[in-house]
């Protein structure tokens, strides 16, 4: 019967109902849309660098991701491949010998970072070889390199060419070799085009004289869910005396720092966007309230306690507000699914900025379902504190003031 | 005969710290079971004052009201809306009904308070929508009914938890003569079949002429007390 009265009263001034009602949806519907936009241009950014490289979940040497050294590798064993690979999440677990090293060709010398890799693996996990542009992709018995093409400019070589890398190996000793260029690499991304050079897992340890030795292991997941799920097996898999687990939130830190500081921003445009709405609710709230007095004066008059009645304007209110969030899940949440499924192709000046990063060009939105109950609950909230305003009148009405008025 | 009202000493004071305006100044009323009592007077003479203590809305500044053997004044806030709930049938003098219920739900709706079955309320409903002759309009929003039919429904709903007394303030104030009449018939018929108590005050003198007793304040004093067969 209370529901039934708190529904009815809702409806007895239609038009103010549905005025309140629409401002909460738009609230509501600019928040999901707004924040969801958001949150899938950052997981696409943070999805393209991860899948790029890094990969969701390292394991190394404690210490290495620290002080990246030659010095922290470890052995690699089958038996630390195996028990990396046990979380039922990892798909495939891909070894990597990374370190510096000068790459100079005639007179020209450049710093540049030398990646031993399993070439098969490494492609399934970053799709290397779709990114060869020039040569061919490597052989796991090759002793040959492929180089970026920013790094290929700077030393001015080309396929076929011998480039020369001079480094200090495992526990300082020499290292040096000449290879020739088998293929070289197109990456978005000026920063990886540069500096990299890839070499045949194998071939690399012989040249750091790192024999069976890598710096990491790189887990690959599906998505940040699947790592989650994996690093928390991987924790009593492994034995965190010896080895440590890297989360991608811990190889991307900058990103993620940006990311705040922009979802910042935006909190306070919804702090502000929620305040008006409240002022709006309360308005409500407040007409409602004095309008009602001689109502809620014959109903303690005739012995509905207080509680009962400042519970019932209660449910009113937060029906109110539950209305105009309904109403904005049910527009926000279809349009927000089909730009989730049909992203928005970027195009022009912004494609060409993304491209230059490696990041595929298209806005897409996320449907995480958190960012949707979210609003939900926020305006829950709002109601709910608003509902006291009544509740405190009803609890200090006196029924013969209230039926005079 | 049984007194299910007695009221005994009641001054009431408004504003007693600022400009005091002496209300009620000394009443002393004893109601018997089964009694249709009229209060009358002239404006401000304390009417409404008297039966809102008398029910238990308002506080006298003094004295003592005695229901069924229960001082109600020193009852708790709580407890008194408790009281109310199953002893005290309210009518007021309009706008008695909750506007979003529907006739049928507004008789519910105190035995609903009191946690009455389903199949109980339905019962007593159909009674009482009967009784005062409204049983067509059941599903019908007050707004959808007449003055006087609304008046009806809020005795049908003052009778609904079976109190023991009904108080009536003013209840044909807003009703033209047809609806007047038709509703004092209504109380009248109740009181002699089912020997309800009524105590309701008035200034039409055709709602005097129906009462069996009636009470006559002036300046908040009981002026005359008059039994009469009607
Ligand atoms: N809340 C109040 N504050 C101050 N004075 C009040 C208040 N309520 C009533 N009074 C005064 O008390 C006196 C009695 O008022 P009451 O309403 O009981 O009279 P009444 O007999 O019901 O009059 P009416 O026939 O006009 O309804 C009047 O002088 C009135 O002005
Ligand atoms: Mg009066």
């Amino acid at each position: 019967m209370l529901l039934k009265i708190a529904w009815r009263n809702i409806w007895r001034n239609r038009r103010r109902t549905l005025i309140t009602a629409t401002s909460i949806f738009f609230a509501v519907f600019f928040a999901i849309f707004m924040n969801s936009f958001q949150r899938g241009v950052w997981d696409n950014v943070i999805n393209n660098v991860i899948r790029f490289y890094f990969g969701f979940v390292q394991v190394h040497q404690k210490g290495y991701w620290e002080e990246q050294s030659l010095d922290k590798t470890f052995v690699l064993t089958d038996e630390l491949v195996n028990s990396m690979g046990s979380p039922k999440q990892v798909q495939l677990v891909v070894p990597r010998l990374e370190s510096f090293a000068l790459a100079s060709h005639g007179t020209l010398t450049r710093g540049t970072l030398v990646v031993g890799i399993d070439p098969e693996k490494e492609d399934k996990l970053t799709t290397l070889a779709s990114r060869v542009s020039q040569g061919e992709y490597l052989q796991a018995e090759d002793k040959a390199v492929l180089v970026g093409e920013g790094l290929a400019e700077r030393l001015k070589i080309g396929l076929g060419d011998t480039l020369v890398l001079i480094s200090q190996g495992y526990h300082g000793i020499n290292a040096a070799g000449k290879y020739h260029i088998k293929g070289l690499l197109n990456f978005g991304s000026p920063e990886l085009s540069n500096q990299m050079v890839y070499l045949p897992l194998k071939e690399c340890q012989w040249f750091f004289g790192a024999e069976n030795m890598a710096t990491s292991l790189v887990a690959h997941v599906d998505d940040k869910f699947a790592a989650a799920k994996a690093i928390r097996q991987l924790n009593t898999e492994l034995d965190t005396a010896a080895y440590e687990i890297i989360a991608w939130q811990q190889m991307i830190p900058e990103i993620l720092e940006m990311k705040e500081m922009k979802d910042s921003s935006s909190k306070i445009m919804l702090w502000v966007l929620y305040l008006i709405v409240t002022f709006g609710i309360f308005g409500t709230v407040l007409m409602m309230t004095k309008e009602r007095q001689y109502e809620f004066g014959i109903l303690t008059s005739i012995g509905m306690n207080r509680s009962k009645l400042a519970f019932s304007v209660w449910i009113e209110t937060v029906f109110l507000g539950l209305l105009g969030v309904l109403l904005g899940l049910l527009v926000s949440v279809p349009l927000t699914m089909y730009f989730y499924y049909n992203p928005i192709i970027v195009t022009g000046e912004l494609a060409e900025i993304y491209e230059k990063f490696g990041i595929e060009p298209s806005l897409s939105t996320s449907i995480d379902p958190d960012l949707y109950y979210t609003q939900a609950i926020v305006v829950f909230v709002i109601t709910s504190v608003l509902a006291i305003y009544p509740a405190l009148k009803i609890l200090r009405l006196k029924p013969v003031d209230a039926m005079r008025s | 005969m049984k007194n299910v009202i007695s009221v005994s000493g009641i001054t009431k004071t408004y504003n007693p710290k600022t400009i005091p305006v002496h209300a009620l100044q000394g009443v002393d009323l004893e109601i018997e079971q089964g009694e249709f009592t009229a209060l009358v007077g002239p404006s401000g003479s304390g009417k409404t004052t008297l039966l809102n203590i008398i029910g238990g809305l308002d506080e006298a500044t003094e004295g003592t009201v005695i229901i069924n053997d229960q001082d109600i004044t020193k009852l708790s806030d709580g407890q008194l809306i408790q009281f109310r709930k199953e002893h005290i049938g309210f009518v007021f003098q309009a706008y008695n009904l909750i506007p979003v219920l529907t006739a049928k739900e507004n008789v519910e709706f105190v035995m609903l308070l009191q946690g009455r079955s389903q199949a109980e309320r339905n019962k007593r409903v159909n009674e009482l929508m009967a009784a005062v002759g409204l049983s067509d309009k059941m599903n019908n929003r007050p707004s959808q009914l007449s003055g006087g039919q609304q008046q009806r429904v809020a005795v049908a709903r003052a009778l609904a938890p079976k109190p023991t007394f009904i108080l009536a303030d003013e209840p044909t104030a807003n009703l033209d003569s047809k609806s007047t009449a038709n509703l004092l018939d209504m109380m009248a018929e109740l009181n002699k079949q089912e020997n309800i108590t009524f105590v309701f005050s008035t200034h039409d003198q055709r709602v005097i002429d129906r009462a069996r007793r009636v009470v006559t304040l002036e300046d908040g004093k009981i002026v005359s007390d008059d039994h009469r067969d009607v």
